[in-house]
């Protein structure tokens, strides 16, 4: 993760209602909320920078309202920021000309919808191979490579089925085989499992989670359900009333919430889901006898067998094989039963 | 709920002193009305010509202007109306030759038939078809029944020509009004600029614009589809932009992220998605090109509707009862086939790739059957033309039955009619007509101010003194006092029977079916039954009117009735309201606002049913256009044809916001009043 920046957006406010550039250039760029009510104005995005890196899968999580849609259409500009700057691989998206980006969305960009946002006229493989008609690709070239995305999401058979013929789980995977057809390098997700039942939903987060590890794109998801960030973030920003209010990774929101609004979604987490165990290790002692290794990264639930079946301590290691630590047996317990640890 | 507390409290005082108002009004419209004409000048009934504002020569002289001098610099005016007719007669000749006359060499009474017209068995193959490509086996032998019926009733020759003239008119007022729709999409001010447009559209009668297409155009059937796609427009304009406008945000945002140009996502994206909408618009704009079959036909159009026409000038009854019939059963098929196109989903997936026969086997075998009966037809007439000697007729049975009724029941009908008149009709005239239009317009005035503010009190001032200021008000009053009474009965009739509808399902049902049936009608069809049990003049109009505009005050109620959330009903019946507290303490005040719609729908749908009573004799604005439309004088049909469009704007503007006021002093909040105009 220690890869460059993809995408950033500094400085950006999205303020809804008549004249809202004037008032934010009247305001200094710093309007607070009183100013804005004053002014009769919703404030969509207030303020937010963040950095999105290459390859990580960056979660946007918030309840509903607090302004994770607008956001994310503002970092794709279907919504015109009303204050500062986008950066796409250095490049100021605001400042880019309609054709360059119809040319950007073409080609590096893909985006899935909480309702799916299928066409209803078109078969399964004319949705898929939608985005690449729309480029002027040969009916033939277009067919062939919606196919193989079609076959990647687990639809192969249903390519001439309509989306009202598809239970939601796969018209889902319809909406996400055409955001991916033209490559994109960077992949949009707005609530893209909210419209699920729960089951299905955790079964589209596994093959979420299956799909990135094959195709490492860099990831932008929006989510209102903690779990799910949880489950599936590099990183997470957590969004109220259109302004970010910390950034982090899964661990360091549990461990160190900025204020009570986050703890009130972490406390209800599970340590041992979180917890890694390069942060629960004790410092390394080659005497010690272990009973095996584990990755700096991995979340404790999922060694929480291994380690209760062995009596001694195990390795921690980092990516390059080299021992960092010892993770012991009371830890992991104090962890799973929820005892205050140490760090 | 609040709100709606504050309203009732803020009501009281404006309402206690506007009853005493009304009170005192009542008085001094019993005293003007028993004083008689005597109490005041002349020119308070009827302004005299000298100060009139001539709009009509207005109109006139413009029309004069456009026709003989207008000049756009490469082309003049002329040409330009010549052109469009040209553009319009290539596929309307095609389309005739097609259904109805053969494709011909030659000109005029020397041409010989080269090709012939599709022969009866090939277009009733061809509709088949099409219903079971739509539907079902069961539509498909429906509508091949109705073109049968055609055929065997000796109706085939005229329908086919009013077909070939709905085949061409259709595809243009469906994309005409498409491509308003779309620029109404994309630029607000496009949208803000043809609105009123269409408002004015939807309610000016036909025959008002009638007259200048003919005035420009020319008599013919061609000037007869211009009215058509002209009429038929306005509301696939409205629909497509309500369907544009219903598209998912959500999927305008895929487009734009799938790279979409602007025209990309309009018609790759937005014009598919908004489809079904949009189909339903293409069943409107059928319904409405065979409702003006008729009316086209005294410009020019032949077909079933000169038929009635006809028949109706001659008092033909049976005649015209058979082409009448005829249209009806025409619209039903065209209604059910395209309503079924519009409801059709695209046919589960085709397994791999079908040969051509699997794919296409309706077109395939129409084409074949069509091949064959042009080939056999040579050898076999019957097989080209429907002989006679098979059609059965109907039209003199027919009369024979209404003679019978009225040799058997002439008194009875006769005495209601004569009750109605003079206990009831009459009276109404005479008061709106001893009234001076001072008078009337001030409390028409003070109602306007009192339900919706200085807006609708400046608009309905102007709309009326407008009628005034161009001679019409007498003529007016008499459209008012028609409509009025036709109102009046459609709604004792029309809401009663919606109360038991909604109350009972069965019944519900046949309701339901019946005014299904009425709407499919072509409004003309209601005149010629009337006509034969009343003969001509107001009473036969008011039925006809009634008739025609009953169906919404009936469908109104009952969907007013049954949308009332169901705890309150709850709450009634179990604070022990008997049935008829239930009805008249509950219901009926919920259901209010919407009953008030249905009665805005009858009024409109009375008002364009009045000016095609006119050919019955009435002496109201619709004589008016009638008169104008058979002189070609465009500037008075526009003028009283715009009269009878105020009229109708000031009515529905006033309902609408009384509708309003209703809703909010129910506390059922939203602005249904709008959205359904
Ligand atoms: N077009 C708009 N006009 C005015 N306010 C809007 C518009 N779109 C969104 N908002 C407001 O902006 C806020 C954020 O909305 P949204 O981004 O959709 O939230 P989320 O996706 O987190 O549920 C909400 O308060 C919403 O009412
Ligand atoms: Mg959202």
């Amino acid at each position: 993760m220690s890869s460059s920046v993809k995408l950033s957006c500094r400085g950006v406010w999205k303020i809804f209602g008549p004249d809202a550039k004037n008032f934010l250039v009247n305001h200094n760029h710093k309007p607070r909320s009183r100013d804005l009510k004053a002014a009769n104005l919703v404030g969509g995005v207030r303020d937010v920078n963040i950095d999105i890196h290459s390859g990580e899968i960056f979660v946007i999580m918030g309840l509903s309202g607090s302004g994770k849609s607008t956001l994310v259409r503002c970092l794709s500009r279907l919504i015109e920021p009303t204050g500062g700057e986008i950066l796409f691989d250095g490049q100021d998206l605001l400042k880019a000309s309609d054709d360059e980006m119809i040319e950007i969305r073409r080609h590096k960009m893909g985006m899935v919808f909480q309702h799916f946002a299928l066409l209803p006229h078109l078969t399964v493989l004319g949705n898929v191979a939608f985005p690449l008609e729309i480029q002027g690709i040969s009916k033939e070239r277009r067919e062939k490579l919606a196919l193989e995305i079609i076959e990647l999401v687990g639809l192969s058979g249903r390519e001439n089925y309509y989306p009202r013929e598809l239970s939601g789980g796969q018209q889902q995977r319809v909406g996400i085989a055409r955001s991916l057809a033209v490559e994109p390098e960077i992949w949009f997700l707005d609530e893209p499992f909210s419209a699920l039942d729960p089951l299905i939903r955790r079964e589209m987060q596994d093959e979420f989670i299956r799909l990135q590890n094959v195709l490492k794109k860099t990831i932008v998801f929006i989510t209102h359900d903690f779990d799910e960030a949880i489950r599936l973030a590099d990183r997470i920003a957590i969004m109220k009333d259109g302004k970010v209010i910390q950034i982090g990774t899964p661990e360091d929101l549990v461990m160190n919430p900025a204020t009570d609004y986050v703890a009130e979604f972490t406390q209800h987490i599970p340590r041992a889901k979180v917890l890694t165990a390069g942060l629960l290790k004790e410092a390394y002692d080659s005497s010690i006898k272990t009973s095996g290794t584990v990755a700096h990264d991995t979340v404790i639930a999922d060694i929480a067998d291994d380690i209760e079946r062995s009596d001694k301590p195990f390795v921690v290691t980092t990516a390059d094989d080299t021992p960092v630590g010892l993770l012991s047996r009371k830890r992991v317990m104090d962890v799973l039963v929820g005892r205050e640890v140490s760090l | 709920m609040i709100s709606a507390m504050k309203n009732k409290v803020l009501d009281v005082r404006p309402f206690g002193s506007a009853k005493i108002f009304w009170i005192l009004a009542l008085l001094v419209t019993v005293f003007f009305y028993l004083e008689g004409k005597g109490l005041f000048p002349k020119w308070m009934f009827k302004v005299p010509r000298k100060s009139q504002i001539p709009v009509k020569n207005y109109i006139s002289d413009f029309m004069n202007w456009l026709v003989q001098e207008a000049n756009f610099g490469f082309f003049t005016f002329k040409e330009l109306t010549r052109g469009i007719s040209g553009l319009l007669d290539l596929p309307l000749s095609f389309a005739t030759s097609l259904f109805s006359t053969g494709f011909m060499e030659g000109q005029g009474s020397q041409a010989i038939q080269i090709i012939p017209p599709m022969s009866w068995i090939a277009v009733i193959a061809a509709v088949v078809a099409m219903g079971h490509y739509a539907k079902d086996w069961k539509l498909a032998s429906f509508i091949g029944a109705c073109f049968l019926y055609l055929a065997i009733f000796g109706q085939w020759d005229s329908a086919m020509v009013t077909l070939a003239s709905i085949v061409i008119a259709v595809p243009f007022g469906v994309v005409g009004g498409l491509l308003l729709a779309i620029g109404a999409y994309r630029f607000p001010w496009f949208e803000k600029t043809i609105s009123p447009v269409l408002d004015l559209m939807q309610t000016i009668p036909v025959f008002a614009y009638l007259v200048p297409i003919l005035f420009l155009f020319g008599f013919g059937p061609v000037a007869a589809m211009i009215a058509t796609i002209i009429y038929a427009m306005p509301p696939m304009t409205r629909i497509a932009i309500m369907s544009l406008k219903g598209v998912p945000s959500e999927i305008i945002d895929f487009g734009n992220m799938a790279g979409c140009t602007k025209r990309q996502l309009m018609w790759k994206v937005l014009v598919p998605s908004a489809a079904p909408g949009i189909m339903v618009g293409v069943n409107q704009v059928i319904m409405l090109s065979l409702n003006m079959v008729i009316i086209a036909s005294m410009i020019g159009a032949g077909g079933l509707g000169y038929d009635v026409l006809s028949s109706l000038r001659r008092l033909d009854i049976g005649g015209g009862l058979e082409a009448g019939v005829g249209i009806v059963v025409l619209a039903i098929a065209l209604d059910r086939l395209s309503q079924a196109f519009a409801a059709r989903s695209e046919p589960i997936h085709l397994d791999g790739q079908a040969n051509i026969i699997r794919r296409h086997p309706w077109s395939l075998s129409v084409t074949v059957i069509v091949l064959f009966t042009l080939v056999s037809g040579f050898i076999v007439p019957a097989i080209q033309n429907y002989p006679d000697t098979w059609e059965l007729g109907v039209g003199s049975s027919l009369a024979e039955l209404v003679a019978w009724i009225n040799v058997n029941f002439f008194d009875a009908l006769e005495a209601y009619k004569t009750i109605v008149l003079v206990y009831f009709m009459v009276p109404v005239k005479l008061v709106l007509l001893k009234m001076p239009w001072a008078w009337t317009i001030l409390l028409l005035c003070v109602g306007a101010w009192q339900l919706g503010g200085r807006k609708l009190f400046l608009l309905t001032l102007l709309l009326s003194l407008f009628i005034v200021a161009t001679g019409m008000w007498e003529k007016a009053m008499i459209t008012v006092y028609l409509c009025g009474v036709s109102v009046v009965i459609a709604c004792l009739i029309g809401i009663p029977v919606g109360i038991f509808a909604a109350e009972n399902d069965r019944l519900g049902r046949v309701v339901q079916v019946v005014i299904d049936t009425l709407q499919t009608l072509p409004s003309f069809v209601y005149l010629i039954p009337v006509v034969m049990l009343f003969r001509v003049g107001d009473f036969s109009a008011m039925v006809a009117v009634v008739l025609y505009a009953i169906a919404p005050a009936i469908r109104y109620t009952t969907h007013g009735i049954q949308q009332i959330p169901s705890p309150l009903v709850e709450a009634g019946i179990t604070s022990g309201c008997t049935r008829r507290q239930l009805l008249w303490k509950v219901k009926l005040p919920l259901a209010l606002p919407e009953i008030l719609l249905g009665l805005n729908q009858t009024i409109m749908l009375a008002l364009s049913m009045l000016v095609i009573t006119a050919l019955v004799g009435t002496r109201d604005l619709g004589q008016e256009v009638y008169i104008a439309l058979t002189k070609a004088d465009t500037g008075r049909g526009l003028v009283a044809g715009l009269s009878i469009a105020f009229i109708a704007i000031i009515a529905d503007r006033m309902i609408a916001a009384g509708s309003r006021k209703a809703k909010q002093r129910l506390g059922l909040g939203g602005e249904l009043g709008q959205e359904t105009r």
